[in-house]
């Protein structure tokens, strides 16, 4: 009786591990990259054509990286309530560089994004971002806010169980999640509760003395406001005997989250929010069970996770593709490395992605950015299209940037010439980018104008309009352009169809 | 600006009849609009609607407490902020509702959390994604032709219209300018063994949304009416715009950010209540230049009032039930609920409710709109009694 179920279970085995090993061709290919990178250069699309699901998986684990290729912007640390010693004037001149140099670092992560070899360690370090929030919005220390974001790739793609150690005593999330201050005594519920709901567990696998025998494990891990280095401070720290889920003893903050490392409920909550970032927004429960116990099984080393979840069968299931919403950061990046556009200066991307719901370093709450349909509203919607309509622009769209010297054209003009840009500025990229001053507000305008595409030279390496949809949609655009669309014109209608907002 | 009463007395009328008539009230339906205002970050409801007379007041107040001679008057025990001051016309012609000690049972005092529970009616523990006003259309629909069910001025968050016919907009000129962009597309039809892609459908959606109000938006009407300077100003002007459009709007919603005060808020508020005073007073301008004032109902609410005992940094943290404000052609001006009852504030020294917020959205739907409220709140909250007509 089996013997026929077991041939045809052989004969579907065979035609899986066909597939995982012949080359992909061009549509999976697409359909990996745009999913662990944002967007693919044609030309990277076709060099991973001839290679086969495992050896693609492969070769991209492989390459991922634990550091930037630019560094960081260098910048001081600043104390906390260091505004408190300043003149009315001076904290305006000091709120204002803080400003600026928020939009220099979130250039500089979109630049590496733009740039990396490895798209993939960027976006899983946004991932962790997402998973581990703290925002510059509370830390306030933008120095801090540098050190978690090197912290989070360099262990990125490595193992979870140290990437939850260390960024639990990581000095932005110290601060983030008032655990600096949590004392014996006085233990601050707020880092145990979210290390279990948001960051380990989820909801419904921990009880409330569980957090609140947790908090006083986590007592004495504090940071010096002086230096902004993590600090142990044993006089503030618990060192009774706790209970946590079900074992009891004198427990500090390392023990708790090996405790909490220890509850299979970890590893299905961890593949589940990885489900939902690379393969659909509905994990298949089977699956995740099965990937959990890949994730157990090696201690929790990310890449046999993300390698199991890359050559599930749903992930290149046909009814997963273009399930996912692309996140500004996905349609902002993605479009300018499919698109080949050469960015010089990131400045304007740091205001485009915030403009469409997503500031870098400052997601809206613990959770995270919600994701998914979230991302799309009617005025992001019209803000996402807006901002593709301007890089497909087929003329010079912008003013030329001027000073308003009097050389060239007369002062006033100069003049109401830039007061326009303000206000196109703050229409396009929100009411931060109509705040920046004179040079910061040259340079942004230079940088827009720097962003052009090459229609011509992109669309050169299609063989016909078919090639050019299959490259830009992950699924038929809704509205196909009409038949004899060219050029930059059918660049133009594809990115503007609905299809294109997805991956 | 006369009050409705100065004008009568004016022409004789009330002297005579010895009765003051009110306008004809239109009758509860779909011509009449309502506008929320959001007071972002939650309102400090006992220096704005102050206890004056109250000892605890000042005690629980030593800094940042209003004096009594400051006040506004309203009755012998209450009184408003004086920056206020550009609402007592209104309060005079009785077209000012002042609902004291709004709140909900078991108060969240997270923004987060407990803005979700305002938008969407829900109870404290209870996790609902649609917004109130969305399964209010999601009942019974405004017509069609209107430019959407509801239209959010400013922010994009869609608060109570989560989930409805509704779109965010700076203005209607703004709008129509940007919305060229969007296009409405078929339905997606389900191929044969393959449900339809929910991301998709989802876009098709919000862009059908956008197409439709973008097809159906006017051009913004010229108003006399002189508008405050400033963002708050500048929704109120385009609140009007969009209200003075041909084919109609169900529900508006402004917000007014900044009431998150706790650190040194003596000035930051009156500063706030100062622009929300004049904001409101140029929406009635406007309102009545559209000749839309007498259809057009206008709400305050806030995620949660603050706490009573002012804290260190003369400021004050988060709190529970607080004052709103209700105001319209045809509302039934005057103070209703029960004034904060400050020697009964809970474990964390907060005020307790004598009005369900519930209430004030069943007053709209059933007497402002004449539609059912129970399944829409999950429940019977009863209705209040200051629409008129």
């Amino acid at each position: 009786m089996f013997r026929p179920l077991l041939a045809g279970l052989a004969g579907s085995l065979a035609f899986v591990s066909i597939a995982i090993a012949a080359p992909m061709g061009l549509d999976d290919a697409r359909h990996l990259l745009n999913r662990t990178g944002f967007g693919a250069p044609p030309r990277q699309v076709a060099e991973f054509a001839r290679f086969s699901r495992e050896q693609a998986v492969d070769r991209l684990l492989a390459s991922a990286r634990t550091t930037p290729v630019a560094p960081p912007p260098s910048l001081d640390y600043i104390r906390p309530n260091r505004l408190k010693d300043l003149s009315e004037e001076d904290k305006k001149a000091f709120l204002r560089a803080e400003f600026e140099k928020g939009a220099e670092l979130r250039a500089w992560w979109l630049q590496e994004m733009l740039q990396s070899p490895s798209p993939l360690t960027e976006r899983m370090t946004l991932f962790w971002h997402n998973h581990f929030v703290s925002s510059q919005q509370k830390v306030k220390a933008q120095r801090l806010m540098v050190e978690q974001n090197l912290l989070l790739r360099r262990y990125a793609l490595g193992n979870f169980g140290e990437l939850l150690h260390a960024v639990s005593k990581d000095p932005a999330m110290l601060i983030y999640l008032d655990n600096a201050n949590s004392r014996r005594g006085q233990p601050n519920e707020n880092f145990a509760r979210e290390v279990m709901e948001l960051f380990t567990l989820g909801e419904g696998h921990y009880g409330e003395q569980d957090i609140k025998e947790a908090a006083r494990a986590f007592t004495g891990w504090s940071f010096e406001p002086e230096t902004g280095d993590f600090r142990w401070r044993p006089m503030i720290h618990d060192a009774e005997p706790k209970s946590v889920l079900g074992q009891r003893g004198n427990f500090d903050g390392d023990d708790v989250l090996d405790i909490l490392l220890q509850q299979p409920a970890a590893a299905e909550f961890i593949v589940g929010k990885l489900w939902r970032e690379f393969v659909s927004p509905t994990p298949e429960a089977g699956e995740v069970k099965r990937i959990a116990v890949t994730f157990r099984d090696s201690r929790y080393e990310l890449r046999p996770v993300l390698r199991a979840l890359l050559l599930s069968p749903a992930f290149w299931a046909r009814e997963n593709r273009g399930v996912l919403v692309k996140s500004p950061v996905d349609l902002v990046v993605g479009s300018l490395r499919t698109l080949e556009v050469p960015v010089p200066d990131a400045l304007p991307l740091a205001f485009a992605v915030r403009n469409l719901g997503q500031d870098l370093f400052a997601p809206p709450n613990v959770k995270g950015w919600p994701g998914g349909e979230a991302w799309i509203n009617s005025t992001t919607l019209l803000g996402r299209k807006q901002f593709v309509e301007r890089l497909l622009r087929n003329d010079d769209f912008v003013t030329p940037p001027v000073r308003a010297d009097g050389i060239g054209m007369s002062y006033e003009e100069g003049v109401q010439k830039n007061r326009m840009r303000v206000k196109e500025l703050r229409e396009e990229f929100g009411k931060g980018a109509g705040r920046l001053d004179g040079d910061a507000r040259l340079r942004m305008v230079r940088a827009l104008d720097g962003l052009r595409f090459d229609s011509r030279r992109w669309l050169a390496q299609f063989p016909d309009d078919a090639a050019v949809a299959r490259a830009l949609l992950a699924v038929p655009a809704v509205d196909p352009p009409a038949a004899g669309t060219q050029g930059i014109a059918l660049v133009r209608a594809l990115a503007l169809d609905p299809a294109y907002q997805l991956r | 600006m006369t009050t409705r009463r100065e004008f009568l007395q004016a022409a004789g009328v009330a002297a005579t009849l010895g009765v003051v008539p009110w306008p004809a009230c239109a009758a509860a339906d779909w011509k009449r609009l309502l506008i929320l205002v959001e007071l972002k970050g939650g309102n400090d409801g006992l220096n704005t609607v102050v206890p004056f007379a109250n000892a605890a007041y000042a005690r629980l107040r030593p800094r940042i407490g209003m004096a009594r001679d400051a006040v506004l008057q309203l009755d012998a025990g209450t009184g408003l902020h004086p920056s206020l001051a550009p609402l007592m016309p209104l309060w005079q012609g009785e077209e000012l509702a002042v609902v004291q000690s709004v709140g909900y049972p078991q108060p969240n005092l997270s923004h987060f959390r407990s803005i979700e529970i305002w938008d969407t009616a829900s109870k404290s523990d209870q996790y609902l994604r649609e917004g109130w006003l969305a399964r209010a259309f999601a009942a019974e629909a405004p017509p069609r032709r209107f430019v959407a069910d509801g239209v959010v001025i400013g922010a994009a968050d869609l608060g109570p219209l989560t989930g409805a016919r509704a779109v965010a907009m700076t203005g209607p000129d703004q709008f129509q300018r940007l919305a060229r962009l969007a296009q409405a597309h078929e339905a997606l039809q389900a191929t044969s063994g393959r449900s339809v892609n929910p991301a998709l459908q989802h876009l098709l959606a919000i862009e059908g949304d956008v197409a439709s109000a973008a097809v159906r938006i006017s051009a913004a009407p010229v108003l006399r009416t002189a508008f405050p300077a400033g963002a708050f100003g500048d929704a109120v002007k385009s609140a009007c715009e969009v209200a003075g459009g041909g084919r109609g709007v169900a529900a508006l919603r402004l917000s007014l950010s900044g009431f998150d005060t706790h650190h040194n808020q003596s000035n930051t508020h009156a500063n706030l209540l100062r622009q929300l005073a004049e904001g409101l007073v140029a929406l009635r301008a406007g309102l009545t230049e559209l000749g839309r004032w007498n259809d057009t109902l206008v709400m305050t609410y806030a995620e949660f009032g603050r706490r009573p005992r002012e804290n260190q940094s003369g400021g004050t943290d988060h709190g529970t039930a607080a004052p709103h404000f209700v105001l319209g052609g045809c509302v039934r001006g005057g103070l209703y609920g029960e004034v904060p009852k400050l020697d009964r504030l809970d474990g964390n020294g907060n005020l307790p409710f004598s009005i369900d917020y519930r209430s004030l959205y069943a007053t709209v739907l059933e007497k402002w709109w004449g539609v059912s409220a129970n399944a829409v709140l999950g429940g019977k909250f009863a209705a209040m009694d200051w629409v008129r007509g």
